[in-house]
């Protein structure tokens, strides 16, 4: 079992033409991901990568029956991007993208109310169940099918939580890249709730970083909701305020988004919390005993 | 990217949002020849620094002759300010902004954000004007009105109302108010702003309202479509060392500790800063050279954290994803061969092709640490210092 997507999703890749998305999109192929359709208007009725491209996301759909988009598109289309997917009827849309403008990811959200589609990004590594498929930028070996699901803002410290959990044997059910945007789609309580309800999955890992209040919101999530053990790292302890710390939405303002006071909110809920990064997978196993 | 005083109010009375009248300048007599043209007999000096809090620190002047305004002009510029928000250096004044003194009746406070919460534009309104916003937050919240804008409905009236009615305003004032805030709301989208504050927004003597200060934030992610602000921007209010970064597309940030370090991700990056701290050290930046760290990329990483001179430590840490730890391991070679790294180097890799990337780092006859992993990596450059 693994959260919203396993082997037979079927994939479509808007900006599969392109340099970012021929690159990866061939790692995911690779990886033995089905990838059904590339979307890049105007290179409609073209193959790459062996992969049929389309004009349009509507008729990609229409054709493969794909229900999930990877999103490739440079930033000042991306929106766009996002929008066509779900007027295309994709049910699980992933924009790997950085730097949307923020104003463009708020209207965004405004109209992907409309529609019943997941989005997950923009600025992240993606989702992966492991042993099954590989939607991203992310390195696909060092992942073996287990029973930890992990989510993260962070991009290189999902990578770090992965490959401890490969280290120590526990793996990995799906792992999922949220992405480092203050304004983007899946939050952690939604998929903490997709986490709870999979069977397979034994415990959470959780990567938050500083900026906003979402790991606080989790934490409460987590108190009310939540059984299996979560294991949860917060980044940016040294962080000085008012400083953007490379991701847009890793930034403390009006003395919000503290890590310290994301590690009070955790701890008081009754989460394992971890100090370094280096212990998030040895402090699940202990957990998991 | 942050925008002068003087461009937001100009910004301002592109949209119609009255400001009082001002003029910029860079030299004494330009400064007098401003309060010439402008008249009246009170004007106000304000350094131009991307900077709040600079009333307290001296960077605003009231004047009543033209001599007072040349004296204020004159011990401004060319000298640097610092404020609360600046840090011990301070900010150069190369400009300072020559404004008609206003007669104040009410102080008030407004702003316009992207609120994370609701993730849509919020507008803020507070009576509590001209005092530090944060404070007012905290202490007396319930004097700070918030509403959402939806975005396709746009700022409604009645929403500016609520917020005129709540800022205690006469009828005509409201009728100002409501207008202005819609100007206020349309600039903000036009122009991709990521904060708008205006503080204190004054009612004068007269009765009516003028943005007496004016603080705009344009997002960066957004430069790309507002050439004309890009245009605007005013490198001499920035971190030499964070704007050389950004010309290598690197992300940097600096530190006040000795101990820099360099990795591939923003989330590993803030993660490596706090593992330094946690084992006793005090990280000197942050930096992210990306996920497509190429030797060149490494080489310029290298040279930038060198050129601060309390680094006494470096701290390379890497996990190669799509990356190749055997090309990231040619890239630090090829850096320090060439720049001549002097202090010592640590350098944690991980993920594809690690061997391979250890071993040449350990044939290379350069003097670099191996870590073993994330805690042995900071324990090695900390005990390195």
């Amino acid at each position: 079992m693994s959260v919203l997507v396993n082997k037979d999703s079927k994939i479509i890749c808007q900006g599969l033409t392109g340099r970012q998305g021929s690159f990866h999109a061939e790692q995911c192929l690779e990886y033995g991901t089905q990838i059904v359709a590339g979307v890049t208007p105007g290179r409609g009725g073209e193959q790459h990568l062996g992969v049929s491209v389309y004009d349009t996301v509507r008729e990609a759909v229409a054709e493969t029956g794909a229900a999930v988009s990877m999103i490739f598109v440079p930033a000042p289309f991306a929106a766009d991007a996002i929008l066509a997917a779900a007027d295309g009827g994709i049910e699980l849309i992933v924009c790997i993208t950085e730097g949307i403008p923020v104003l463009d990811m708020v209207r965004v959200k405004a109209v992907l109310k409309d529609y019943d589609c997941r989005l997950i990004g923009p600025n992240c590594p993606g989702i992966m169940t492991p042993g099954e498929c590989k939607i991203g930028i992310m390195p696909g070996f060092i992942h073996q099918p287990g029973t930890v699901g992990i989510i993260s803002r962070s991009g290189t410290l999902t990578y770090e939580a992965v490959y401890q959990t490969t280290t120590n044997g526990l793996g990995q059910t799906t792992c999922i890249g949220i992405g480092g945007d203050p304004v983007r789609g899946m939050n952690f309580i939604d998929c903490l709730e997709l986490f709870e309800k999979d069977p397979q999955t034994e415990g959470i890992i959780m990567v938050g970083e500083i900026g906003g209040t979402d790991e606080e919101a989790a934490a409460r999530y987590i108190q009310a909701h939540v059984t299996k053990p979560v294991v949860a790292y917060i980044a940016g302890v040294t962080a000085p305020p008012g400083k953007r710390m490379g991701h847009a939405g890793a930034i403390i303002s009006g003395g919000e988004g503290t890590a310290e006071a994301k590690y009070a909110a955790l701890e008081a809920a009754g989460v394992t919390t971890v100090r370094s990064p280096a212990e998030l997978g040895s402090a699940m196993q202990e957990l998991l005993g | 990217m942050n925008l002068h005083e003087y461009q937001a109010k100009q910004l301002f009375a592109r949209y119609g949002v009255p400001v009082p009248q001002g003029e910029v300048a860079s030299t004494p007599a330009q400064a007098a020849a401003a309060a010439d043209r402008l008249g009246g007999g009170l004007w106000v000096v304000k350094a131009q620094v991307h900077a709040g809090g600079r009333g307290k620190a001296g960077g605003i002047k009231l004047a009543r002759t033209r001599d007072e305004v040349r004296d204020a002009a004159a011990a401004m510029l060319g000298s640097r300010l610092t404020t609360k928000q600046t840090g011990a250096e301070g900010l150069p004044i190369n400009q300072v902004f020559v404004e008609a003194g206003s007669q104040i009746d009410r102080e008030l406070y407004l702003s316009l954000l992207v609120d994370r919460g609701s993730e849509r534009i919020a507008i803020m309104a507070s009576q509590d004007g001209g005092m530090d916003i944060e404070e007012v937050a905290e202490k007396t919240p319930e004097r700070i009105l918030t509403v959402s804008i939806n975005p396709a409905a746009g700022l409604q009236p009645y929403q500016a109302r609520q917020l005129g009615y709540a800022l205690g305003l006469e009828a005509g004032q409201l009728k100002q108010f409501i207008a202005l805030a819609q100007k206020l709301y349309r600039l903000f989208d036009e122009c991709d702003a990521s904060l708008l504050e205006i503080n204190p927004l004054i009612v004068n003597t007269d009765g009516n309202l003028l943005a007496l200060d004016a603080k705009i934030n344009i997002e960066d992610n957004a430069l790309f479509r507002q050439p004309d602000l890009q245009a605007q921007r005013d490198p001499s209010q920035e971190d030499a060392m964070e704007r050389s970064a950004a010309e290598h597309d690197l992300n940097y940030v600096s530190l006040d500790g000795n101990i820099a370090c360099m990795v591939n991700g923003a989330g590993l990056a803030m993660a490596t800063m706090d593992l330094i701290k946690l084992h006793g050290g005090e990280p000197a930046n942050f930096l992210d050279v990306g996920g497509g760290a190429t030797p060149e990329r490494v080489a310029a990483a290298f040279k930038l954290i060198l050129s601060n001179p309390a680094v006494k430590a470096i701290l390379v840490n890497i996990f190669g994803g799509i990356v190749r730890c055997d090309d990231i391991a040619q890239g630090i070679i090829q850096a320090i061969r060439e720049i001549g790294v002097s202090a010592p180097v640590v350098v944690r890799l991980e993920g594809t092709n690690v061997e391979q990337g250890k071993a040449l780092l350990a044939e290379s006859g350069l003097d670099i640490m191996a870590a073993d992993d994330l805690t042995d990596g900071a324990q090695k450059v900390v005990a390195a210092v």
